[in-house]
């Protein structure tokens, strides 16, 4: 039993990670319809601007986060912009290819900057592991942070969506661009402002993956991001709620199978899930029916 | 009824267009090389264009055509090459005439690949849009954990198959032919580039012909407007199905002569993991969805280019990177296509090519 | 009029790619030696003309860039090194490398660009499927390689193909032995990466030789290259399972995460590596005192004090500006192991590919050759490498004996 629960936090953990990238993905989908495969390359970046920040220039850990964070806002917006923008009018495929380019670049550039080399990424949670149960469990301080992060994101952003004018903008240019233009949006600035959130959501996920798993590469953002992706589906692509659910099955199931089935073919055991959840609910776990026009 | 006729006679004027395109390549590159100025560069590339093309128009089959967005061929290409890779294997010791066996190969590859997209393509195919390309894309995935989890080997007592170790498969002498992720090593090298543009006309000539065909046609129309297209009659799964199948053999193909043309066959993220099917939807996106030539076309531009920068040495990938943005925003940007006309304009090439609106 | 504009498209590209035909064809040699021009190593211009021309490929963009960098950065120290000294019989070293992104297809097409360039001998490839894939190709020429890193059996399996560093099975049965010979412990838990030919390669003569050490096997746990961030359920299986020594067939840059997640979790057998796990002290800003007692067998140390090694990672610090690894010293070696062999031979560099490939093959039979990744080093039959492992432990953030 107790490590069934064991099993069960390293999957919370590890699920909160994926629903923190998964977000950034989402929402960049409903508002711009467009998978932004370069969201887990801007994630790496937010892992690099915070180990400069933090070691090479000794900054404190929150200064350091928001370092990251102002680093990956910057960086998504201007993304957006260049390759992105131009490309709204034309096939969806077309902003696809755009985005595996970026990826490719980001990947690349910090290659050049960083070199191959791994940087062992020290921790931005200062908690000491707890023992739970006489010491049968522990728990690590970053699984704790993570999971209070998670949630505490989402609750943020569904509020700001919910409450706020610039969320309620956000909502109308994700159902339909040309009226919300009518309606006197400003749909530029709302795209602009989806991706400086999800870049600066990306950061955060950065720096918590990191945190947990202590290694940084070029590459490091590349499989998180797709797993992220996959979670997003899984939920519902273009729902909050749905990203962190689909981020936490994602991740207890991931640890769930490796423990009780094989770990050899966990990869494998989730992808099926996977595609028996989208048989059975085809749009995901919470995600809106499509109509069909004739 | 002549519009018909004017658009039949178009149509097969474009097609042959297409095969002459790839007979002249090929002719001319075999002259480069009887002549003897090809690098050994070019020359190691001519099987892989091949292939690239081959997956490129497979693909386009079920983008371009069909309409499906699938993220997952790498995973085809994958079973074509370990099915046809495991056959030569075991045949390579017995007195088949090596034509004859690659030939089987092909036709096993091929098969293979067909059933399995059949087979994946009866659940997938009733989702749309980006959860059909997510479902692809897990598909591939799990074909490549399987695949690199498979151990297979052959004795006295018949085949042996473990998802654990080679201990596991108690063999009593025998070889061991695919040995996890150390893969299949020695498949024989029978692709070439003859058999590689041979195979490559071939697949243009059924694609060609079934998008022209009563088949094609009603493929496309179910694309269109699937609502429109059923209730005239037509079976929107029955159709779509057969359009996913045949693509999927067609990958199959291409992963035989994939795995022919090199000795070692692993399963890595590199060949047949999503980045692969990423790069060949890159291929068929750059090209022109539902444009078979241009899948050609942008498959040989798009493999031949990062080996010609090359000489960049460690900018290489950085500029490719920056090409295919560029590329992209080229050929689909609106801003960027009216700037380009405009451009064409004032150099006094007054061709009205956008004259008046796609529809 | 879609049509009109994608024939437009397809002109277009066909016109590139006429031009990227002629040009990769057409005007092959100006544009290689203007390329050689750019990458090569050569310190100084060369007192002659002809000179050596030695290539080495590796991935040197994407996950596996490390080991590719390592391999290129430590042969080119070994090249400058002899160029410094005046070059192998008197002629200079010419040194080119190709990204071969750890892929067979890329693998091959970056062998035939370093042989259109003209290289004579191949230090490489770096890792394992492109090495078996480029030795199929290499064969045909007759051309010399030697692998710093190729490790899977069928790398050397070719008679042009030799390998610096053990085979897989080699390692797997060598630290089977070790870990019996040396009653380490009996209950042993292992972790490898089952998508990768290396650690699969040695997890399987393992667990082969470990029945006859004594050695139980208590739990096999795996990863794979697309799940490899979290490990504490596997570690967990592990820890339940009552292992006392934790057997880490893979590379550092996994073990630092799983050093740091079972700390984490306080599960604190012995970790026992293999050579993959050199290295793992010279991660930038890596808490050494995870790695406290961490086991590993090795042929390489980069903090041993003899004079080879000191002025080999000294040279390299100097040169990249990080502590080489085993992947390094490897080709820093195989460097050598050319020069020595094509000194024995008497070799100079106007000899065409297949007569230097027969020439050093001959040598390879009988050489004897003492590198800072083992001495005495001779090869069999097969291309592989006799040497020793050291088996070292990490003691205080270093290396020590662990005789």
């Amino acid at each position: 039993m107790m490590s069934f629960i064991s099993y069960l936090l390293n999957g919370l953990s590890l699920g909160s990670v994926y629903a923190i990238i998964a977000l950034g993905y989402t929402m960049v989908y409903g508002i711009a319809k467009m998978l932004n495969f370069a969201h887990g390359d801007i994630l790496m970046v937010g892992g690099y601007a915070a180990f400069i920040a933090l070691n090479s220039l000794g900054l404190p850990v929150p200064v350091s986060v928001l370092v990251s964070m102002v680093v990956c806002t910057l960086l998504g917006i201007t993304i957006e912009k260049v390759a992105y923008k131009p490309l709204r009018k034309a096939n969806s495929l077309s902003v696809l290819i755009t985005a595996i380019g970026v990826s490719y670049l980001l990947q690349n550039l910090a290659q050049l900057i960083f070199t191959a080399n791994p940087k062992s990424f020290s921790s931005f949670v200062g908690i000491e592991p707890i023992k739970l149960a006489g010491g049968q469990l522990t728990v690590s301080g970053e699984t704790v942070v993570t999971i209070f992060t998670c949630v505490i994101i989402v609750a943020g952003l569904v509020t700001f969506i919910n409450k706020t004018k610039a969320g309620q903008a956000m909502l109308a240019v994700s159902e339909d661009k040309g009226a919300a233009t009518l309606m006197g949006v400003d749909v530029n600035g709302t795209i602009s402002l989806t991706f400086a959130i999800g870049s600066a959501l990306a950061a955060i996920g950065g720096i918590l993956l990191c945190s947990a798993y202590p290694t940084l590469t070029p590459t490091t953002g590349a499989m998180p991001g797709i797993k992220a992706f996959v979670a997003a589906v899984l939920g519902g692509i273009g729902s909050i709620p749905g990203a962190f659910i689909g981020g936490i099955i994602l991740g207890v199931l991931e640890n769930l199978a490796k423990a009780y089935i094989s770990s050899k073919l966990s990869d494998a055991i989730v992808f099926s899930v996977l595609i028996i959840v989208l048989l059975v609910k085809p749009t995901g776990i919470l995600g809106k029916k499509i109509m069909e026009k004739v | 009824m002549d519009k018909v006729i004017a658009e039949k006679k178009k149509i097969t004027r474009s097609n042959l267009i297409t095969f002459a395109m790839v007979i002249i390549a090929y002719i001319v590159v075999e002259i480069m090389i009887n002549t003897g100025n090809v690098s050994s560069l070019f020359k190691g590339l001519l099987v892989p264009l091949c292939i690239y093309s081959i997956l490129a128009v497979s693909l386009n089959l079920v983008v371009g055509i069909s309409g499906e967005l699938s993220l997952g061929h790498a995973g085809f290409m994958c079973i074509g090459a370990f099915a046809s890779s495991t056959w030569s294997m075991i045949m390579k010791s017995t007195s088949m005439p090596e034509g004859l066996r690659f030939f089987i190969a092909i036709v096993i590859g091929a098969v293979t690949a067909a059933f399995f997209g059949f087979l994946i393509g009866i659940p997938v195919l009733r989702l749309k849009g980006d959860y059909l390309a997510i479902v692809t894309l897990a598909f591939g995935e799990i074909i490549k954990n399987l695949v690199n989890a498979l151990y297979f080997g052959i004795d006295a007592n018949g085949p042996h198959f473990s998802l654990e170790d080679s201990m596991h498969l108690n063999m009593d002498g025998g070889t061991i032919i695919i040995k996890g992720a150390q893969g299949i090593t020695g498949t024989p090298k029978n692709s070439n580039f003859t058999i590689g543009v041979v195979l490559l006309l071939i697949v243009l000539f059924i694609v060609l012909n079934l998008i022209n065909s009563r088949t094609g046609r009603a493929v496309m129309a179910i694309r269109d407007n699937r609502i429109a297209a059923e209730s005239v009659g037509l079976n929107a799964t029955k159709f779509k199905l057969l359009a996913f199948t045949i693509s999927a053999a067609i990958a199959g193909v291409g992963g035989v002569l994939y795995a022919h043309n090199l000795s070692s066959l692993q399963a890595l993220p590199k060949n047949f993991g999503y980045n692969q099917s990423i790069m060949i939807l890159v291929f068929v996106v750059m090209g022109g969805i539902g444009n078979i030539r241009g899948s050609v076309v942008a498959a040989v531009v798009l493999t031949v280019l990062p080996e010609l920068l090359r000489g960049l040495s460690d900018y290489r990938m950085l500029i490719y990177a920056v090409v295919l943005i560029l590329m992209m925003l080229c050929t689909s940007a609106p801003s960027w296509i009216q700037y380009r006309e405009r451009i064409m304009m004032s150099l006094g090439k007054n061709k009205k090519v956008n004259g008046k609106e796609s529809n | 009029m879609k049509k009109i504009l994608s024939v437009l498209l397809a002109g277009t590209m066909a016109a590139t790619l006429a031009a990227c035909g002629s040009s990769s064809t057409g005007s092959t040699s100006a544009a290689t030696t203007a390329a050689a021009g750019e990458t090569s190593a050569n310190s100084g211009s060369a007192s002659s003309d002809l000179t050596w021309k030695i290539g080495s490929q590796g991935p040197l963009t994407g996950g596996a860039a490390l080991y590719g960098e390592a391999v290129v950065n430590g042969a080119k120290v070994a090249v400058d090194e002899i160029n410094e000294a005046g070059g192998i019989n008197g002629y200079k070293i010419e040194f080119k490398t190709a990204d071969d992104e750890h892929d067979q297809e890329k693998a091959v097409n970056a062998y035939n660009s370093l042989k259109d360039w003209g290289m004579q001998v191949l230090v490489g490839p770096t890792t394992s499927s492109p090495t078996m894939a480029v030795a199929s190709e290499a064969v045909n020429d007759n051309m010399f390689m030697i692998t710093p890193s190729g490790s899977a059996v069928d790398c050397t399996a070719t008679a042009n193909a030799y390998r610096v560093c053990f085979s897989d099975p080699a390692q797997g049965t060598k630290s089977a032995q070790y870990i019996g010979q040396h009653k380490l412990a009996t209950k042993v838990a292992v972790l490898y990466d089952s998508s990768d030919v290396y650690s699969s390669g040695i997890y399987e003569a393992f667990a082969k030789e470990a029945a006859n050490q004594g050695i139980e096997i208590v739990d096999t746990e795996q990863f794979t290259a697309d799940s490899k961030t979290d490990f504490s359920t596997q570690l967990q299986k592990m820890q339940a399972a009552g292992a006392e020594l934790a057997f880490l067939p893979f590379y550092y840059t996994e073990a630092a995460l799983v050093l740091t997640q079972a700390n984490t979790m306080g599960f604190k057998p012995i970790f026992f590596g293999v050579d993959g796990m050199d290295g793992i002290l010279g991660l930038d800003n890596f808490d050494t005192s995870l790695a406290e007692g961490l086991m590993l067998l090795t042929p390489f140390a980069a903090d041993a004090t003899d004079d080879a090694t000191v002025n080999f990672v000294t040279r390299y610090k100097d040169a990249f500006g990080s502590t080489p690894i085993q992947f390094a010293a490897d080709a820093y070696d195989a460097v050598y192991i050319v020069k020595k062999a094509a000194e024995a031979a008497n070799l100079t560099p106007d000899k065409s590919v297949d007569e230097i490939g027969t020439a050093l093959e001959e040598q390879l039979k009988t050489l004897s050759y003492d590198g800072i990744t083992g001495a005495g080093m001779t090869w069999n039959e097969g291309g592989d490498v006799d040497k020793e492992p050291k088996a070292v432990v990490i003691k205080d953030g270093a290396y020590v004996s662990a005789e």
